[in-house]
């Protein structure tokens, strides 16, 4: 007798709505569930760094189809979540990302240049990570959840963390996708920060697929309602609007640096292009599902805001014209003249001090590769 | 003063706990029981919870949130249960732990330790009694050691701590209650090898759990007028080709042995090395006498599996009859 297989649900199980601030049309609501005054965010900085967040995506996806790029992975369609999630950081607070947070990563100041190098194949990092309070990226999927979970076990013992001085107290902010969440590490992640009332919050952009796996394929209930099973409190808020997402961030970091504990954030987005720029998405998804999800797109509905609020100005429309044309040609230049590394970087910070064997494959490798080509070798 | 392994791995983490407040050791039931083994005994009383840290039971959740705490300044002291347990955390090892320092050009420094009882020999069921040491040799960026000795333990561990790379720290888990002297100052570098016994010979090179046996081995050889050099690798990685090849340069014979399997093993790093370098120093080939290439076996069969005296010596008389 045959048995009877259940399969998924081809749908995103449905869930309660995600909170919404501004909705596509660009109208503005309030939710007691996440207060935030309008009046009090920059609003056309918000919409500024969106825009050249995009634009950093863009010109990024360009320099990979003219060859100068190995992979891009585009963060299209994110841009609200990732630019309202970073305008709720500190400056202290440290975040670790995932692969795709280029919206995040230029929010805390890094220059963008350094995010190429790692897709150019000219260095594995990139960047220095205290310096701006933001980790490498993380390719592996979910184990960067632990590694915020341990930093903010650093922050609880520095006494950094519920000390009631504003000008100490400091949390921490995870980035990671929906397919992340199915990662025994990231089950791990949530159980330590639970147990331990850690100052961490766990901000998943579910952007509905993993490569081609829709959520379904990893879960029967959504995102949000998962960290009630931990123990914490898990919030759903339209990623596509920035002030939800800049809210519920302030809000969870605000819990977390005053000893309140972690959250899971959901913000319910859509990753627009491929995965990367090597994936083909019309393998798994149609073009209706893309066109309907881009109607919602973040920066039109901000943008639309700002029209009828009168605060796009000739000077702000020419001055943000002009930002994105420098960071195009800053991307584009920096790229090119990313400097390959030399030949015995790989060898170099393997260890804090080089043991003797290294040094003695450093030597013979530099050797070799000073001779040049061998007879017979490819030229 | 005279302790077991146990004692002194419990005094060297005491010290090192002591000696720097950024020093935590976290793992599974390591605070109130004191660690299965009782390695890390009384210390959760004597510093606390926040210093002796009961984890949730998740190795990838251990060796992930050490990583978070060194980079937020902190120097954590793993234990992994036992060696068959380590594998849910090889993904934070392997892809984490051990090439951060490299990936951020030296700006992130991860001195972790995580400690592992390995080996066989206890009588132990499934699992209980790996040998893994290779997994992470293979692995650059962590630093391998074993300690053979009371002493050895007591000051490997707290260099261990104090080192600013990560360490795989291997404690043969059938000597930790072996009883020896332990003196008030290391021998030599974390990374050092050490003569053991002195022969002129044959160099019989072991590491951990299999030092005791390569001495007991080379003093049955002497009954049988066999002058044999014990080599106490302690370091894997990197290893210390220097004292291996200055002792086969007396002996012109080596001899390997270790509890690991066969294939690929450690014997075969260092049989390759002395070939490649030591080849008109050699007398004889390179010999091994390992673990065979199976699952560990159920304890019944372990004692004929593990390289024994009477494997030693057989391996010593091939060398020999060269
Ligand atoms: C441990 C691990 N397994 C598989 C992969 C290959 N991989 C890269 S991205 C990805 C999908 C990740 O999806 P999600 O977590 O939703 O993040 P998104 O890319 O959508 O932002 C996979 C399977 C990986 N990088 N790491």
């Amino acid at each position: 007798m045959a048995h009877a297989v259940q399969l998924p649900p081809s749908e995103t199980p449905s869930a309660e709505p995600p909170i919404q601030l501004l909705d596509p049309a660009g109208n503005l609501s309030t939710d007691e569930r996440l207060p935030l005054d309008p009046a009090a965010v920059d609003l056309p900085a918000l919409y500024r760094d969106m825009t050249l967040a995009r634009r950093l995506d863009t010109e990024a996806i360009a320099l990979q189809r003219q060859g100068e790029l190995g992979l891009w992975p585009s963060l299209r369609g994110q841009e609200a979540a990732q630019v309202g999630a970073a305008y709720a950081l500190g400056g202290r607070d440290m975040v670790f990302p995932t692969y795709r947070e280029h919206g995040v990563a230029w929010c805390r100041g890094l220059d963008p240049v350094s995010l190429l190098g790692l897709f150019r194949g000219t260095t594995l990092g990139g960047w220095d990570p205290y310096a701006h309070h933001f980790n490498l990226y993380t390719l592996v999927i979910g184990a960067q959840t632990l590694h915020a979970v341990g930093y903010a076990m650093g922050l609880y013992r520095d006494g950094s963390t519920g000390s009631g001085d504003p000008d100490r107290d400091t949390a921490v902010l995870a980035f990671l996708g929906d397919g992340a969440l199915s990662e025994g590490e990231t089950n791990e992640a949530f159980v330590w920060a639970a147990a331990q009332n850690l100052p961490v919050v766990f901000f998943c952009q579910n952007n509905q697929w993993a490569i081609s796996a829709p959520y379904s394929v990893q879960s029967r209930i959504p995102v949000a309602r998962r960290a009630s099973g931990f123990g914490f409190p898990g919030i759903r808020v339209d990623g596509n609007d920035v002030l939800a997402c800049l809210a519920a961030t302030r809000q969870a970091l605000h819990q977390a640096r005053t000893g309140g504990g972690p959250t899971l954030i959901e913000a319910v987005t859509y990753r627009v292009n491929a995965h990367t720029t090597a994936d083909d998405a019309s393998r798994y998804r149609t073009a209706e599902e893309t066109e309907d999800w881009t109607a919602r797109d973040p920066l039109e509905r901000l943008r639309a805001h700002l029209e009828s609020a009168g605060a796009l100005t000739d000077e702000y429309v020419t001055d943000l014209e002009q930002r994105e044309r420098d960071l195009a040609e800053r991307l584009r230049a920096g790229c090119r003249g990313l400097a390959d590394p030399d030949a015995s970087s790989p060898f170099e910070h393997t260890y804090a001090r080089m043991p003797a064997d290294l040094r003695r494959q450093l030597r013979e490798h530099l050797e070799f590769v000073s001779t040049g080509p061998q007879d017979g070798e490819r030229t | 003063m005279t302790v077991s392994m146990v004692k002194a791995l419990n005094d060297g983490l005491r010290q090192a706990l002591a000696d720097d407040p950024h020093v935590l050791l976290m793992g599974e039931d390591i605070g109130r029981l004191g660690g299965v083994f009782r390695v890390t005994d009384g210390l959760r009383k004597e510093f606390g919870d926040l210093r002796v840290v009961d984890t949730p039971l998740g190795e990838a959740g251990i060796v992930g949130a050490a990583i978070g705490l060194a980079m937020r300044g902190y120097r954590p002291v793993c234990e992994i249960q036992f060696d068959g347990f380590f594998y849910p955390a090889a993904n934070q090892i392997i892809t984490q732990l051990a090439k951060l320092r490299h990936r951020s050009a030296g700006r992130i420094s991860l001195p972790v330790v995580i400690r592992i009882p390995y080996g066989g020999g206890i009588g132990s069921i499934e699992h209980h009694s790996e040998s893994p040491e290779t997994y992470f040799a293979h692995t650059a960026g962590l630093k391998v050691v074993t300690c053979a000795t009371p002493h050895d333990a007591f000051h490997m561990i707290q260099q261990a701590v104090a080192d600013d790379d990560p360490v795989v720290f291997l404690e043969p888990k059938r000597h930790y209650w072996t009883k020896g002297e332990v003196g008030p100052a290391p021998e030599l570098p974390l990374e050092r090898a050490v003569v053991r016994r002195e022969g002129t010979d044959v160099t019989l090179i072991a590491y951990g759990p299999t030092v005791p046996v390569a001495l007991e081995a080379a003093d049955v050889a002497a009954d049988e007028g066999r002058s044999v050099e014990v080599v106490d690798l302690r370091s894997l990685s990197p290893w210390d080709i220097t004292t291996v090849r200055a002792s086969v340069h007396r002996t012109g014979r080596a001899v390997v042995a270790h509890e690991a399997a066969f294939s690929h093993g450690f014997g075969a790093e260092v049989a390759a090395r002395l070939q490649d370098e030591e080849f008109h120093f050699l007398e004889a080939p390179v010999v091994r006498v390992t673990g065979y290439d199976t699952p560990y076996p159920p304890s019944r069969l372990e004692s004929d599996w593990l390289p024994g005296v009477d494997r030693i010596l057989n391996a010593i008389d091939r060398s020999l009859s060269y």
